[in-house]
């Protein structure tokens, strides 16, 4: 297919139980342009250190599964194809989340902030017999924002989240809107409310990092805006 | 190790659709745990792109009775016909209930739930193709998935995630829990429970070419098949027609729905010769044999290894708006994009049609006489009720995951009062931590990821789309070496959390076990049907093979029956499209 290449993976390492703290390992290996990040990784995995731990799964984007920062940029491992990198690449777990093991952090912080926004669709009114109507123009607002795959590459960039640990996170806000914004919904100002109280929407400052993050490229940020928007035209404060 | 132990009236094992609708239904009469090896979003349910089929008639009239007649056709008359009547009429409550729990699907421009073609469904029994799959872009099975793992949130379901199943407790004819490992930890937890869900998904990783995701390796249904238990129809693994080249990756069925067509090397609309009516949307086995046909026989593109998918003359809105997620990974791993260049493409192992057999409530059958095993049920691709038979239509497997997700839950709501606690006796766990010992602290020449290559390799070169008795019997022969090469493995890695290498030595183990099953599955079908093609056979053949094939593990090796399918409405004809 493409002529290979020698790559060195400079990869962030820390072995619980055995090391006090991360340290560099350096593995040099030969890879195709059509290659990802991934595929080095693996390789790596099958071929020279079985000892190394990463996240993956569906390999193509839509489970989010192998996020971490890749010369300096949280992206996905999947999605990133060597030859758009130089031949020296950093990889270091997403930053800010309890390491595992090597690239493996814990999530668990970053999918309990879900639960803080009620993500979920609340309408208490008795459903029709058929589907609750949603004319395209009303789902068109939602589009972008159902799209997000939880991947923790936004939140984890976030300059907010890196001195706040409490603050909810793009990605929370995100799926917040993508509620608020669905018309079939019934609790957007209860919702609205609860991203102000819970240390959300009013403490995002618009470093915009998360837009750069999204692997799915969703821009974030103006719909961070739009609920700001929203909740300064409902008058809303933190009670 | 330590060891924590766990009391819930429901263990689910698996986080897709399935698991999580079965969650749902079990939550209204009890307490629910389900265990994932991932994070539940991440669950391969993710992946599916197309749709749900049903017949909701929201584009064109449509019919619960014609996608009955579909799916019975689809599954070259193998599946049994009570179950796929059910599922096809409840198809449509089924879709209207998750637009009512929130599943933002695409819409028409009255605001109703858009439809779109799929293979092999379609109106008047076969006359032309019809809007059925019920979609949201290429992205539906994330859309449900992220709705239902809400839901299942607001609801109380306990989460157990990254929590890799070791093994499967069924004593005295009763389940009885589930033994885990929690990766974070290592430690070991016993679930002991009153019900037991095996939704575990499918096993595409045996194949080295495939669409499935690293965590589909399929050891829950080797567990149960070291015990005794049956699988069923094994022999039958879809390959679907359009995978990324080299990738493996999915391209839904969906994009052909919207008008792409597939072209050979000579660009040629090869389907028309395949299959005059519906052509490019001809049931999977059909296309994906088509596929390698011209392939083999030197029609390939500049006479290489695969065909163009050509989505060149449709409306560019229609990629942006409904097929944004395959434009997108074009671009990205192919550097192609779709609305100028046609996209190469070759058939990649799918789906297992076969699994842990159950009736229509979900009950796991321990023998053809349609006895059951108090307690334990399966949902979703890892289960056989049998609705797909020998060749699965595009997206029935959504639908069957939510369908008999909700009846597994449902039944497990109707017993759980007869159903008493199980307990999970010292010697499971012995034997479990024994094995685990084994894989941490042997010696020996053989690494995991070589045996693992072997193992694909084997499944991809001769149990693929077109089988033959020699190849098969050559497989099951190299599947006998690696079974003792696996006694000369050796780790690397000899650490408690998240050894990587030890899981993978743990789901190798149990992938070498079902292709063994499998392969010999495929040898005791000596007929062409669906997805299972013998050269030596090419002919379906009614008179004697219109039966499931259910293998069994025993002492002296495997053991096959028969299961007579079940025939109610539609006899089985000559299978044209």
């Amino acid at each position: 297919m493409s002529p290979s290449k020698l790559y060195l993976f400079k990869v962030k390492r820390y072995r619980p139980n055995l090391d006090d703290r991360p340290f560099w390992q350096s593995y040099e290996i030969s890879l195709s342009s059509f290659d990802r990040v991934l595929d080095g990784l693996i390789k790596i995995q099958d071929q020279l250190d079985p000892t190394l731990a990463f996240r993956k799964s569906c390999a193509h984007g839509i489970c989010g599964s192998c996020a971490m920062k890749i010369n300096g940029v949280n992206r996905l491992a999947c999605q990133t194809l060597v030859k758009d990198l130089p031949t020296l690449i950093e990889i270091e777990p997403l930053p800010k989340l309890p390491i595992i093991k090597d690239l493996v952090v814990d999530m668990s912080p970053f999918f309990e902030k879900y639960e803080k926004i009620l993500p979920y669709l609340i309408n208490n009114e008795p459903p029709p017999e058929r589907e609750r109507i949603q004319n395209p123009n009303d789902q068109e607002k939602i589009l972008e924002a159902i799209t997000c795959i939880q991947c923790g590459c936004c939140t984890t960039s976030c300059p907010t989240f890196w001195t706040n640990d409490k603050y909810l996170g793009p990605s929370s806000l995100l799926k917040a809107y993508r509620f608020i914004y669905d018309n079939r919904d019934n609790a957007s100002l209860e919702r609205l409310q609860k991203i102000i109280d819970e240390m959300g929407l009013l403490h995002c400052h618009l470093a915009l990092n998360c837009l750069k993050a999204c692997p799915k490229g969703i821009n974030i940020p103006a719909h961070i805006i739009k609920l700001k928007k929203f909740a300064l035209k409902k008058a809303l404060r933190r009670k | 190790m330590n060891t924590q132990r766990h009391r819930f009236d429901t263990v689910i094992i698996g986080s897709g659709l399935a698991g999580l609708r079965a969650s749902l239904e079990a939550i209204k009469g009890g307490s629910v745990a389900v265990l994932s090896k991932l994070y539940p979003t991440r669950s391969h349910s993710t992946a599916a792109q197309g749709g749900i089929g049903a017949a909701l008639g929201n584009e064109e009239p449509d019919d619960p009775e014609w996608h009955f007649y579909d799916t019975v056709k689809g599954s070259d008359f193998l599946g049994d016909q009570d179950a796929i009547e059910y599922m096809c009429y409840s198809a449509i409550p089924t879709v209207i209930e998750l637009e009512h729990m929130g599943v933002p699907f695409s819409r028409t421009p009255e605001g109703k739930i858009a439809q779109r073609r799929f293979g092999g469904h379609t109106k008047y029994f076969g006359a032309e193709p019809v809007r059925r799959a019920c979609y949201s872009a290429d992205r539906t099975g994330h859309a449900v998935l992220h709705c239902l793992y809400e839901q299942a949130l607001k609801n109380r379901v306990q989460f157990f995630d990254e929590f890799q199943v070791l093994d499967i407790v069924v004593e005295n004819g009763v389940a009885q829990g589930v033994i885990a490992l929690e990766l974070k930890s290592g430690d070991l937890h016993l679930f002991e429970s009153k019900a037991v869900v095996v939704a575990s998904g499918g096993f595409g990783k045996i194949f080295k070419v495939t669409s499935n995701a690293f965590a589909t390796t399929g050891e829950c249904l080797s567990i149960l098949f070291e015990q005794g238990l049956p699988l069923e129809d094994l022999e039958f693994f879809q390959f679907h027609p359009t995978g990324l080249y080299k990738l493996g990756i999915l391209i839904t069925e969906g994009a052909r729905g919207e008008g792409g067509v597939l072209l050979n090397g000579k660009g040629e609309r090869f389907m028309e010769r395949y299959a005059p009516t519906l052509k490019d949307l001809a049931p999977r086995d059909v296309v994906a044999r088509a596929i390698l046909r011209e392939i083999m026989e030197g029609r390939g593109i500049d006479g290489k290894d695969y065909v163009h998918l050509d989505l060149t003359h449709l409306d560019p809105k229609i990629l942006e708006k409904r097929l944004p997620e395959i434009s997108s990974f074009c671009k990205i791993y192919l550097g192609l994009d779709p609305a100028l260049s046609p996209i190469p493409v070759v058939p990649t192992a799918h789906y297992a049609m076969g699994g842990i057999p159950t009736d229509k409530k979900g009950r796991v059958l321990r023998d053809v006489d349609g006895s059951y095993v108090p307690g334990l049920y399966a949902a979703g691709e890892c289960a056989c009720v049998s609705v797909h038979g020998a060749n699965r239509l595009g997206c029935n497997s959504l639908l069957d995951t939510l369908v008999f997700g909700r009846e597994t839950g449902t039944d497990i709501n109707r017993n759980l009062k007869d159903l008493s606690l199980g307990k999970i006796p010292p010697h499971r766990v012995d034997k479990v931590i024994a094995f685990l010992q084994f894989l941490r602290s042997n010696k020996g020449k053989e690494r995991v990821a070589t045996l693992r290559d072997a193992l694909q390799g084997i499944m991809m070169n001769k149990v693929s789309v077109f089988r033959t008795r020699e190849g098969l019997f050559e497989a099951l022969e190299e599947l006998q070496v690696l079974r003792d090469r696996f006694q000369e493995i050796e780790l690397m890695d000899k650490s408690g959390i998240f050894n990587q290498e030890m899981l993978s030595a743990l789901e190798l183990y149990h992938m070498i076990n079902l292709a063994e099953a499998l392969v010999f599955s495929a040898l005791v079908r000596e007929e062409s049907r669906g997805a299972h093609y013998r050269e030596d056979f090419p002919e379906r053949d009614d008179v004697n093979w219109l039966k499931h094939t259910f293998v069994y593990k025993t002492s002296s090796g495997i053991d096959y029956k028969f299961k007579p399918v079940v025939i109610t409405k539609f006899k089985p004809t000559e299978r044209t499209f």
